[in-house]
């Protein structure tokens, strides 16, 4: 457990970084610091393994006060990763991975040893082992920086931005790989971000930030997302919050209708239920996309993938609410496509089937 | 052919060995490494602390950009003025006299580009990388050497290699004021106006300054991990671009 | 103590204005020569750079070889280059042109590189551009890739122009006149006591000439590229 209490942090120039800044972050749980530039959510970070020192105020970790302890013995027990990974550009990877045992004096062969079994953990195959950061792209770097951070097992991880310098589909990647680590390892951490969404994903609780270093609110994604405190934190949070908090809800077990399907290699069938569109599987049973029969091409016989509309995407039987009503919305014709947890169709749904069960939940609730 | 008879005078056994006449070029030769060798040691002892001392803290940068004042100075300027102040406080003693303000030239020579390229080596060292350095846990003096000094050493070499060069260039003026070393051939042949001597002499020069840097080209490349370098085994090349193009040797060279 | 004879006005260092006085005619022609001798080479060096220097950018297989090249010409002392220059030419032993040729070798070998890198420093982005709105090769160089290489090549120039007035200097050494004189004169009168004036004035002129020049190039820069401030 890491403990803010009223912890300030003022600059020579009259700046208040950080302002009376209580706040608990779980043992085991992340919480997400959140807020727009100039807020203090890096400077209330890097004060929680001293790399800034509080004005005032104290922090404490399991109830030890971080200001007692020599710092650079208080960071060999918090994991850190940086936006930029800052991979030490002269070692090779399992030397980068390996470089905070070895500054803890342990044993060099099993320093190696853990850390390529890091790297194997965090995706990263052994042979990458022996590279150097300059050989790696930008979400292998960070990988890497996130094995470095986990080597000496430190319960405490301090995560700065890490995944805001790469591309969105492999950040998406990455949060996904880094939400089900921590799911195995349940560290502490505190994770800062300038993403409303990588918040909402990523956190357990989130801490908003309001420029000045002033505490907005802190809640669950879902609560900050149905009661925003205030107009900064509605604002903060985004328009479309009512859709992006049915993320939150499962939409339990849907009730499907069964739909038509026609064979993807199989030939042009001459009609559909509806007249127009018509779903397409493989031998598998896994949807690849809609037929649009009114649409045909001459001498179009048997069904190929570039005929298909693929647009739609798919809800998981025992999914979130949000899936299964985008499924609907970006469907062709309509009707959302459900499929089990290994990809083959179950059925469809429609959205006013969806709408209805989303009022009935909210019924519930109040 | 005066390129012929340079020949001769470069392969002549006789000219290599000393004489109750002359200094023989392996004397001359050996003189001329002491000279640098010890300028360039004083140099670096003074320079390369200073430098990563500079660069760490980021504190003294003004003294890097005094010492880059100091290469407006004409060389041979400097040292005649110090040979002249110097040289007759040792009057019988005449090679310390002449030595002193020889290596004080060289030193002062040497400082600048040893000191700067350090400084500017450790300075631009990543801050993601030292404040990654820091947030692991290493303390300064770790950071400096096992981070930010492996790093730099690119631009360390280069500028050692730039000083050694200048120092190698105006040990040869010394022998103007008159002290032994390669450049003997070069003023004496000029003086007895024996042009293949004083053309041997200049090509001896320029053996030495070559060799020299080669030698530090190859412990350079030794020395620098391949992970700074870019040099990667079976042709696999870097995903980043952060690799620069490390090594760096000429511009910051001047002559004198 | 120097000696006595150091303690009077005319052997002190500050006696240098006066000597000056008394012999300007033969020292503004030193300074002269030492002008043009520092400048020539290095207008010379950046005619013969800039093409080169095109090249290495243009064909990228160039740049490896010709930094090699020049970077091993600019190992080579200064004074075995002038030494050594006259019997690869098949000039008379002591040519007054050696020194001129020497100090153009130094300064295309310098200056190559700088043209190359200051080259590549102008972003992919802007050369794409230029070529989207209908620049040709030749008139993309000079409209767009040597204006934006400016700055760079600049800081190359400075280096250049303050070595070449310290390098002259050594070719006094070896009889050539220019300042370089004031100290070989400074030397020659100072056995058996120390006579500093026409040192420090060699010294003191010397240092005007590497600032004058320094600001001069500035000054054109600044002239040249208004749209920035120099880098320094």
């Amino acid at each position: 457990m890491i403990r803010f209490d009223t912890v300030s942090k003022h600059y020579p120039d009259g700046t208040v970084a950080v302002d009376e800044l209580n706040l608990v972050a779980p043992s085991g749980q992340i919480t997400v610091l959140v807020g727009p530039s100039g807020c203090g959510k890096t400077t209330s970070l890097r004060m929680i393994n001293r790399m800034i020192e509080p004005t005032s105020g104290s922090i404490w970790i399991d109830d030890v006060d971080t200001a007692g302890m020599a710092t650079h013995e208080l960071r060999r027990r918090i994991g850190y990763v940086i936006q930029h990974a800052g991979l030490f550009p002269h070692r090779t990877i399992v030397d980068n991975v390996a470089a905070v045992p070895l500054l803890l004096g342990h044993n060099k062969k099993q320093a190696r040893t853990r850390a390529v079994e890091l790297l194997e953990r965090v995706g990263l195959p052994a042979h990458f082992a022996k590279r150097y950061p300059a050989q790696l792209s930008g979400g292998q770097q960070q990988r890497v920086g996130v094995a470095r951070a986990l080597a000496a097992d430190p319960p405490v991880m301090l995560m700065d931005e890490p995944f805001s310098a790469v591309d969105p589909v492999v950040r998406e990647q990455l949060q996904d790989e880094f939400l089900r680590l921590q799911g195995d390892l349940g560290k502490t951490i505190v994770f800062v971000t300038h993403d409303i969404d990588e918040a909402i994903k990523l956190g357990d609780q989130v801490a908003v930030l309001r420029v000045g270093g002033r505490l907005a609110q802190l809640a669950p994604p879902q609560e900050l997302l149905s009661r925003p405190v205030d107009a900064f934190v509605a604002g903060f949070v985004g328009r479309d919050r009512g859709y992006r908090a049915l993320a939150f809800t499962s939409a339990g077990t849907l009730s499907t209708h069964a739909e038509q399907t026609v064979a993807l290699g199989g030939p042009v069938p001459s009609g559909s239920d509806d007249g127009t569109w018509i779903l397409v599987v493989d031998a598998a049973g896994t949807p690849h996309g809609w037929l649009n029969l009114e649409h045909l091409r001459a001498g179009e016989e048997t069904v190929t993938e570039e005929m298909l509309y693929r647009g739609g995407t798919l809800a998981t039987q025992g999914g979130t609410l949000r899936a299964a009503l985008d499924a609907c919305l970006s469907s062709p014709s309509g009707r959302g496509v459900v499929v089990d947890a290994s990809g083959c169709l179950i059925g469809s749904v429609t959205a006013r089937e969806v709408l209805d069960l989303i009022e009935a939940r909210t019924a519930m609730a109040s | 052919m005066i390129i012929t008879r340079v020949f001769n005078w470069l392969t002549d056994g006789d000219n290599w060995k000393d004489s109750h006449l002359n200094t023989g070029i392996l004397t001359q030769l050996e003189a001329h490494i002491r000279f640098t060798g010890i300028a360039l040691a004083v140099a670096i002892l003074i320079a390369l602390p200073l430098g990563m001392l500079i660069g760490h803290t980021g504190r003294g940068t003004w003294l890097v950009s005094a010492a880059n004042a100091v290469r407006a100075l004409p060389t041979v300027g400097v040292l005649v003025l110090l040979t002249v102040i110097i040289a007759p406080h040792f009057h019988g003693r005449t090679d310390t006299g002449y030595l002193i303000p020889t290596e004080i030239v060289l030193v002062l020579l040497a400082v600048p580009p040893i000191l700067a390229n350090t400084y500017a080596g450790i300075d631009n060292v990543s801050p993601a990388v030292r404040d990654a350095a820091a947030g692991m846990g290493m303390t300064g003096p770790q950071v400096l050497f096992q981070v930010e000094l492996p790093c730099s050493l690119p631009l360390i070499f280069s500028g050692l290699r730039s000083a050694t060069l200048q120092v190698i260039a105006t040990a040869t003026i010394a022998s103007y004021v008159p002290l032994g070393g390669l450049g003997r051939f070069i003023y004496d042949g000029l003086a007895q106006q024996d042009y293949p001597q004083m053309i041997g002499g200049g090509v001896l020069v320029a053996a030495l300054a070559l060799t020299t840097d080669l030698i530090f080209a190859t412990i350079q490349r030794y020395a620098v991990s391949r992970g700074i370098t870019g040099r990667f085994p079976r042709g696999r090349p870097a995903v980043a671009s952060e690799v620069q193009s490390a090594v760096l040797t000429g511009p910051e060279v001047s002559h004198a | 103590m120097i000696s006595a004879a150091g303690t009077s006005s005319s052997s002190s260092p500050l006696h240098f204005i006066g000597y000056f006085m008394d012999h300007r005619h033969e020292d503004l022609g030193w300074l002269w020569s030492h002008t043009w001798l520092s400048v020539l080479p290095v207008v010379i060096g950046l005619a013969i750079a800039l093409p080169l220097g095109w090249l290495a950018r243009r064909h990228r297989f160039v740049y490896p070889p010709l930094i090699s090249i020049t970077g091993l010409l600019y190992t080579i002392p200064s004074i075995a280059l002038f030494v050594m220059i006259p019997p690869i030419l098949g000039l008379s032993s002591l040519d007054p042109i050696q020194v001129p040729i020497a100090l153009t070798v130094y300064s295309v070998a310098l200056l190559v590189r700088v043209v190359a890198d200051g080259l590549a420093s102008v972003p992919e982005e802007t050369l794409q551009a230029a070529s989207a709105i209908g620049y040709k090769d030749l008139g993309r160089f000079f409209k767009v890739e040597l204006p934006i290489a400016v700055p760079v090549i600049t800081a190359g120039v400075r280096v250049a122009l303050v070595a070449n007035v310290s390098i002259v200097a050594v070719a006094g050494t070896i009889g050539m006149s220019n300042l370089g004189q004031l100290f070989t004169t400074g030397f020659q009168l100072s056995t058996p006591t120390p006579y500093y004036p026409p040192i420090v004035l060699g010294i003191v002129l010397c240092v005007l000439l590497a600032l004058v020049l320094d600001g001069l190039v500035l000054l054109l820069n600044r002239i040249l590229v208004p749209w920035r401030r120099v880098a320094r």
